[in-house]
């Protein structure tokens, strides 16, 4: 393809993600991989992919959709390939930035015990959670990530548990920082990459990341269930430093949580109790509010 | 360090240490770290040996203990590690990905029973496991041969004609915990040996996907590239070993060692420790003029078939002590030689199952062995030689 032949709206100079990869429309990993690229303002990082959809987005050797080096690790493996590949460029003393670039499937579930283990001995890695609730690359089975009450092809009456609370596990290992990252929120994005590119050591940054085909919701609202699951509280936006210190960004605004599971199919009426939703939600806010107030960030934003 | 009286598993420390060391004037040394019966003591000594530019992450499994390895090679350093019986099951999946990555990570296996039942004894069936993993393996006797054969690995895995990982098996407990006196190579000699890694496919700035997607007419491509690689290495074994004997003033053992063998009627095939037995119970049987002899497998993948057919040369009687079990089917070691022997119908080949779980090989076990081998009109199915309780 030449450079003419792209349209002047999908130019850019070589970057994270390139024109013509396979994700499909409204994935939010895309938009969430050409803000990683905006907000390290041209730096190249290494890019450590286990299976997910994340390393199909390559598409078949010898092409990739990737514009930068990249590994497809083994599912359970990323966080430990990067700790090796980080490890020797700090030995060569290149000042260059690992990314583990995961979905829930290898974070939550296959990869948490890896995942633990590099957060404990603090390996210098930047890992984001593109977090789409569902074993998509498969055809969406649940995970541990999966809402309460979610119908998938696993739990076709519903998903019996509420999602695990990865953060919570990340900031019990008191990793330097991990913070939410919101597809409609592109300033508070970018920052928080930022602040954590700034940083060294274990840092994790988990996206919310909209999965049309999984969660049976129109690929042009992709955005706008984010905006709304941020608004609702369901997805609250914060920060957590040394796994101490709490930073809320962005509060609840009375959205209704309707306004968030009625676009998507994967929610059912017959199978999703509202209440025990909303009193989740609630439960996590009071918690939230409690730790900033008590132990709040000192950390300029 | 010189001559010393060591045990094996520090002698094998000692080896993947200063081979790591000796990148130190390339990107330097790296290991993923996790302890198992009776490996440990591998470990340990790498966690304790100070590396000028190298780092052991010590990790919270196997499975992350080749992934370390896999993402250091990557990015060019010289990675190694080990692992032993249900650590090596465990650690899978990314053996056979540093295979297929083409990553010349060094690992020293110290043979132990898969469990359960739970033994910590040896038994080569871990190690064997692994024979569909595109790694090299080299299966050795002696503390001596431990140390040389892991410098040796790390010089035919880096070779660019081969760009393979390499395992180093070692009998636990009957090598990894027993002390020999052994020649651990000084750091300037091994600096001269090995070379600084240089591998083709390191991660650099390029925006190239490692491991991505491939459809079969690639996939096939690669897998014929790795068996093209495989067959290298006899010659690029060679050739380290010469360049081995220039620079340490000794030569370790080829692919196999045919001894005893060439007027021998009848020959037994071992790997490890059980070679050192054999062969006191051939030089005997020699004395008492019976034409016997032993042949050694070293390298166990690639197999060595051609060489296997000439050492066996005139011999009609082969026996295989296999201290390892392939339910269903029988010794591993048995069905590779039944291939290398498909035009030799002259020849009767019996399967002796030896061993298993650490059971002791005796010089009489080996004996009764010879004297069925000898009275036998037409070979069997593999044959249990148990142990006495």
């Amino acid at each position: 393809m030449t450079t003419a032949a792209v349209p002047q709206h999908l130019q850019r100079a070589e970057g994270i993600l390139r024109p013509g990869n396979t994700n499909c429309a409204g994935c939010g990993m895309s938009i969430g991989l050409q803000w990683l690229e905006q907000a390290l303002e041209g730096e190249r990082p290494t890019l450590c992919i286990p299976a997910c959809c994340g390393i199909v987005t390559a598409g078949s050797f010898p092409t990739s959709a990737y514009g930068v080096p990249t590994v497809a690790t083994t599912f359970a493996s990323v966080a430990a390939v990067a700790s090796g590949v980080a490890t020797v460029y700090a030995l060569n003393h290149e000042p260059k930035l690992t990314v583990c670039w995961a979905g829930d499937g290898g974070t939550y579930d296959i990869g948490i015990a890896t995942i633990s283990a590099a957060a404990e001995r603090n390996e210098d890695i930047l890992y984001v959670c593109y977090d789409n609730e569902i074993y998509g690359n498969t055809g969406g089975q649940r995970s541990s990530a999966t809402p309460l009450g979610v119908k998938t092809s696993t739990t076709s009456t519903g998903k019996a548990e509420p999602k695990k609370d990865i953060m919570a596990i990340m900031a019990a290992h008191r990793v330097p920082y991990a913070a939410t990252l919101s597809l409609a929120h592109r300033d508070d994005f970018v920052r928080k990459v930022r602040t954590a590119r700034k940083m060294k050591g274990f840092r994790f940054l988990l996206m919310l990341s909209p999965c049309p085909t999984g969660w049976k919701s129109e690929p042009e609202e992709s955005i706008d269930l984010i905006l709304t699951a941020v608004r609702c509280g369901l997805f609250p936006l914060y920060e957590v430093f040394e796994g101490r210190r709490y930073r809320i960004n962005v509060r609840p605004d009375g959205t209704p949580l309707e306004n968030y599971i009625s676009r998507q199919k994967r929610y059912r009426a017959d199978l999703v109790d509202l209440e025990l939703l909303k009193a989740g939600i609630n439960a996590q806010w009071a918690y939230l509010e409690a730790m900033a107030r008590t132990f709040p960030a000192e950390e300029p934003e | 360090m010189a001559r010393t009286l060591e045990t094996g598993n520090h002698s094998a420390g000692y080896a993947l240490a200063v081979a790591g060391e000796a990148n130190r004037f390339g990107r330097g040394a790296i290991c993923g770290a996790y302890p198992i019966t009776p490996q440990t003591e591998i470990v340990e000594f790498l966690c304790d040996f100070q590396f000028t530019k190298g780092r052991v992450i010590p990790v919270e499994s196997e499975h992350s203990a080749m992934a370390v390895c896999i993402g250091g090679s990557l990015a060019g350093a010289r990675a190694f590690t080990a692992s032993s019986a249900n650590g090596l099951a465990y650690m899978n999946e990314n053996v056979f990905a540093a295979g297929y990555y083409r990553l010349p990570i060094v690992m020293v296996g110290v043979n132990r029973t898969l469990g359960p039942p739970w033994n910590i004894w040896t038994d080569q069936g871990d190690t064997l496991s692994l024979r569909d993993a595109a790694w090299i393996q080299f299966y050795t006797e002696s503390h001596q041969e431990l140390v040389d054969t892991i410098l040796v690995a790390f010089r035919v895995a880096e070779d660019r004609r081969v760009l393979l990982p390499a395992l180093v098996a070692e009998d636990g407990f009957v090598v990894s915990h027993t002390q020999m006196i052994v020649d651990l190579p000084e750091q300037e000699l091994v600096d001269r040996y090995l070379s600084p890694l240089d591998l083709p496919h390191r991660l650099g700035t390029k925006g190239l996907t490692l491991g991505g997607m491939t459809f079969p007419h690639e996939t096939e491509k690669h897998r014929r590239e790795i068996q093209e690689a495989m067959e290298r290495v006899p010659q690029v074994l060679v050739e380290a070993i010469d360049e081995f004997e220039k620079v340490f003033g000794r030569r370790p053992h080829g692919l196999l060692s045919a001894e005893y063998t060439e007027d021998a009627e009848m020959v037994l095939v071992a790997c490890n420790t059980m070679v050192r037995t054999l062969r006191r119970v051939v030089q005997r049987r020699r004395k008492q003029g019976q034409k016997v002899g032993l042949i050694k497998v070293k390298v166990f993948r690639p197999f060595p078939r051609a060489e296997m057919v000439r050492a066996i040369g005139s011999a009609k009687r082969v026996g295989v002590l296999d201290r390892n079990h392939s339910p269903g089917s029988g010794g591993i070691f048995w069905g590779e030689i039944a291939a290398s022997l498909r035009q030799r119908p002259d020849v009767l080949l019996q399967d002796y199952l030896v061993g298993l779980g650490g059971g002791d090989v005796t010089p009489e076990l080996i004996d009764e062995i010879f004297d069925d081998l000898a009275a036998r009109q037409v070979a069997e199915e593999p044959i249990w030689k148990e142990v006495p309780a």
